[in-house]
């Protein structure tokens, strides 16, 4: 075992301070020292996306972060979004257009989607499935995830927005 | 049914507050799991936990000369590794499968397979662990290894499993070679003979199904945590089946049930990986109970990939025999099916290759005859079914290519001669030449509704117009699948799993104040139970949805069930859940009646009360008969508003649907492009849309997975070439064609509230319907069939050998 490190950063707002081994990733230590188990390890190699957290303005996949690297940093997790009980738009749109399924992948896909409406607020659907190409799902193909973000980003944007699967619209047809 | 939901007439506000069956309502579970707060398996973290990681054997075929486990041993934090040396005092070295083999736990003197398990190390976090696994050394003797089912059953191939020396009967009869496994044959073959001897045209097609993995985002992983003074076992397990798991747990320890506590908590997502018990899941079990302290062993992904659970792996031979007109008149099937080194297929047990002989598909077929033959290889254990039920997958795509074969060499469309071999309407229930009773099905209308919706004539002439173009950059495929699962296994007479009938279950317990609670011995992966279970309750015991708490998941509060796997939720689990709803509408019956001092037939059930029949004022609510049922029951009445159902369904369901998609293929690079994918799918009454909708999206891109990309092949040596995410392909949002989605409505007739369940048909359909579209782009070269995955490699090999490289 080597020596371990202080490390101290600021996750979903607040100020941690962990000891960690030079080698820790920064998922790791989200998981299993500060319980924020909101991103998940589907890979371990970058290529699934469901630890997808941004750090400083960037999305990351933190199975490939090292948390050493987190020296002074901002880290936003899926716990941050939700703010005084009120959730974030984007959690409110992948529940109106079921963006989500056994919602593994759903912390970071929200996380992601978040970067991508900092620095785009009107995406296309193309745009949108470019940005998302990184962040894997199994369950929902995708289709609902992008409806989701549109709705989002316009909910954003200040406009009126309404689901696309009315409560009664197969009951009544 | 309960018509009343579907009574235009019915009072909307009162049925949108009940949001029963219908009703597109947001999901219950999306609160905890977009906000990071889902519980998976690897969130669980307890005082005192230890963390497990297995070591695994290189080779794919090798003896093992020594195991030396002193370094791992001695480095600070291990607790523990163990081997099969360890596990044989307690007999537990071995286990037995689903299918009547058994499994090495740990290898017991000889691997199998690559990555098989040999050791598994106990450390006080999971990077001390990784260094100790390093840190065993294990002396191999290299063995030959094969990995093709046919070079298995020559004479002089490896003995693979020396543990079955001088077994000639194995759990399915007879073996033949020291590498086969059984053979399966059902059907009439002198009849199928006959009809191809008196047949006007004949076709014949080899077919391989890939072995493919079903690859959630989540691995699998167990908490195991034994408290010695108590003697209770709690594991935290990663299942579609956790009752399942408790017997199996309560078979291998002689810990008895009553003392063993399985729950599967969120799992992240399933599609039949998660069914099996699997080596990581005994030795956490063990060494908690060893060590007396919780361990966690959590799969890599690579170790997902390469040793829990594959799927397909069928090579196939199928045959047609038929009029001159396309009307088919026999069907012939011939399978090696390759189940790798342990036989661990996950079918009910009476049945070795699932539901394959659901192979006649949607068609009026008069005789057929199908023989498989499980052959053992040095490959990883599996044999699951990849989200669809059992061997479903397989055999739809099976007749679904067979049909294109045979029009091909008619020159029939590919349309007409769906329309040609219907199963009509009038003809259900129907019994198959393979002896299945199909319930339900209307399969023109689909059909006709799908090219309608298309313009198919439009398409066919855009294609022939393209084909007559040499300078076309394009080839333009068009595919059609008129497709029929079999799901909801199944009735307890024909289906069982180590002995137990594939029954499901339902308890309701109705509170004072008119909420309830439900539990199921089913388990969500990301099907939604929670919300559309209590839109079943809702609408048939008149409770509203947003009151009732549905739990599934935990064996010592749910009652026993066979779990989520097989689309078998909704037709067995969900018939359960209705019947127990009956059972307390009828006791609500009786205590409304006896609050308004009327007899109970004279009480009718209107959406969420009872009243007076011709009397609608004279009425009590749900709620008011909860709140009397704990203190004004009728006399000789027990107190209390409860159900349980214990479900054998009489006949498994049979879903079905018409897909089409259209596909241009680049010349130049043999990139398939999807441009159209249209899936019609009747699953009877339908829950909830909005999910439905949402399953039929994710099993179609699951589909287009299989068809285009995934795939586990092996090396000479047995090294499996596909065991990471960059060289097994899921398809990111990019790749990901736009779906279209529409539906038919042709209840179950056998089900309570005629529901046939719904998840897997867009991959059963899809698979097929993808590889006719390909094949079709090149039919009129003479092209009958091309494998999967048809990615652009395959495909521009495929170009190049018309040489019509672009």
């Amino acid at each position: 075992m080597t020596k371990k490190t202080a490390v101290s950063f600021r996750l979903n707002d607040r100020p941690v301070d962990v000891l960690v081994e030079p080698r820790e990733l920064l998922i790791h230590t989200l998981r299993e020292r500060l319980e924020t188990t909101g991103p998940h390890i589907g890979c371990e190699t970058s290529h699934c996306g469901a630890c997808t957290v941004d750090l400083d303005g960037m999305s990351v996949k933190s199975c490939t972060v090292l948390t050493v690297q987190c020296e002074n940093s901002h880290v936003l997790t899926i716990e941050g979004f939700a703010k005084g009980g009120q959730l974030h738009a984007l959690q409110e749109a992948f529940m109106q257009e079921h963006g989500l399924q056994c919602g593994f992948c759903t912390p970071g896909m929200i996380t992601r989607a978040y970067r991508l409406l900092q620095e785009n607020p009107s995406p296309t659907e193309e745009e949108i499935r470019y940005w998302m190409s990184g962040n894997l799902c199994r369950c929902t193909g995708y289709q609902n995830i992008v409806k989701a973000i549109q709705y989002a980003a316009a909910k954003l944007r200040g406009e009126i927005v309404e689901t696309s699967h009315p409560m009664m619209a197969e009951v009544t047809a | 049914m309960n018509d009343i939901a579907r009574d235009p007439k019915a009072d909307l506000g009162r049925l949108e507050k009940l949001e029963g069956i219908g009703c597109a309502r947001k999901r219950r579970e999306d609160p905890r799991f977009i906000q990071g707060r889902g519980t998976y398996v690897d969130d669980i973290h307890l005082p005192g936990m230890l963390f497990g990681v297995m070591v695994r054997s290189p080779y794919a075929h090798a003896r093992i000369k020594s195991i030396d486990t002193s370094r791992a041993r001695a480095l600070p934090g291990v607790h523990a590794v163990l081997t099969a040396e360890d596990l044989k005092p307690l007999k537990l070295h071995w286990m037995p499968t689903l299918a009547g083999d058994v499994q090495a736990v740990l290898a017991d003197g000889k691997v199998h397979f690559q990555n098989q398990e040999v050791a598994f190390v106990v450390a006080d976090d999971r990077a001390i662990a990784a260094d100790a696994a390093e840190l065993v050394e294990v002396d191999y003797e290299e063995l030959p290894a094969v990995v093709d089912p046919f070079k298995a059953l020559l004479p002089d191939a490896p003995v693979i499993r020396e543990d079955l020396a001088g077994k000639d009967v194995g759990a399915h009869g007879a073996r033949r070679h020291h590498n086969h496994i059984f053979n399966w044959q059902i059907g009439d073959r002198d009849r199928t003979d006959r009809a191809f001897a008196n047949a006007a045209v004949t076709v014949t097609q080899e077919m391989l199904y890939p072995r493919v993995h079903p690859c959630p985002l989540e691995t699998c992983g167990a908490v195991a945590s034994y408290d010695a003074v108590k003697g209770d076992l709690t594991v935290w397990i990663t299942s579609q089946a956790p009752h399942v798991v408790r017997t199996v747990v309560g078979l291998l320890s002689s810990i008895p049930e009553s003392k063993i506590r399985i729950i599967s908590p969120d799992i992240g997502g399933g599609f039949g990986n998660k069914v099996g018990v699997y080596p990581g899941y005994v030795t956490a079990i063990v060494a908690s109970i060893v060590l007396g302290r919780p361990v966690k062993w959590i799969e890599s992904r690579n170790e997902n990939l390469t040793t829990t659970a594959f799927a397909r792996d069928y090579w196939m031979t199928g045959e047609l025999a038929a009029d001159a007109d396309g009307r088919i008149k026999g069907l012939r099937v011939n399978v090696t099916a390759d189940h790798g080194a342990f036989d661990a297929c996950a079918d009910p047990t009476k049945w070795p290759a699932g539901m394959f002989h659901v192979c006649t598909g949607s068609y009026d077929i008069p005789t057929a005859h199908v023989s498989v033959d499980g052959v053992y290889t040095n490959k990883f254990p599996g044999g699951v079914a990849y989200r669809c039920s059992f061997r479903v997958t397989e055999a739809v795509y099976l007749v679904e290519r067979m049909i294109d074969v045979l029009a091909q060499k008619l020159g029939l469309d590919k349309a007409e001669i769906r329309f040609r071999n219907f199963i009509p309407k009038e003809s259900f229930p129907y019994h198959s030449a393979l002896g299945l009773d199909y319930d339900s099905g209307d399969y023109a209308p689909a059909l006709q509704k799908v090219l309608k919706a298309v313009d198919y004539e439009a398409l066919r002439a855009e294609q022939a117009a393209k084909r007559a173009d040499p300078n076309c950059p394009t080839l333009m495929g068009i595919g059609i699948t008129t497709f029929t699962e079999i799901v909801g296994a199944g009735p307890s007479k024909s289906c069982d799993i180590l002995g137990i009938g594939m029954f499901d279950s339902c308890e309701i317990r109705v509170h004072p104040d008119g909420s309830a609670i439900a539990r199921m011995g089913t388990i969500s992966q990301g099907q939604g139970h929670q919300t559309t279970y209590a839109q079943i309750i809702a609408t048939e015991a008149g409770i509203p949805a947003s009151v009732i708490q549905v739990e599934e998941g935990d064996t010592s509060t749910a009652p026993y069930g066979l779990g989520t796997y097989g689309s078998r939720s909704t037709p067995v689990a969900g018939a359960a859940v209705a019947r127990a709803s009956h059972k307390i509408r009828e006791k609500a019956r009786k205590i409304a009646a006896h609050l308004l001092e009327v007899s109970p037939e004279d009480m009718e059930f209107d959406l969420d009360q009872f009243h007076v029949k011709g009397d609608p004022a004279r009425a009590k609510s749900m709620k008011e008969i909860a709140w009397a049922a704990y203190n004004n029951v009728p006399e000789g009445m027990e107190m209390g508003l409860e159900a349980v159902d214990y479900y054998d369904p009489p006949n498994f369901t049979f879903p079905f649907g018409a897909y089409l998609a259209v596909v241009d293929i680049d010349k130049g690079t043999g990139e398939v492009k999807v441009r159209r994918f249209y899936a019609l799918d009747d699953c009877g009454t339908r829950i909830n849309p909005m999910i439905i909708e949402g399953q039929i999206h994710g099993g179609l891109t699951e589909g287009f997975a299989v068809a285009f990309g995934q795939e586990l092949p092996y090396d000479e040596q047995g090294n499996v070439l596909g065991g990471t995410l960059m060289d097994y392909f899921l398809p990111t949002s990019v790749e990901t064609p736009h779906w279209e989605t529409d539906f038919t409505v042709t209840p179950s007739p056998h089900h309570p509230i005629g529901a046939k369940g719904v998840a897997e048909s867009p991959h059963v359909g899809s698979i097929p319907c993808f590889s006719n579209a390909v094949v079709d782009a090149f039919a009129h070269l003479g092209v009958t069939h091309t494998g999967m995955p048809h990615n652009a490699y395959r495909t521009w090999k495929q170009l190049r050998a018309l040489d019509i490289a672009g």
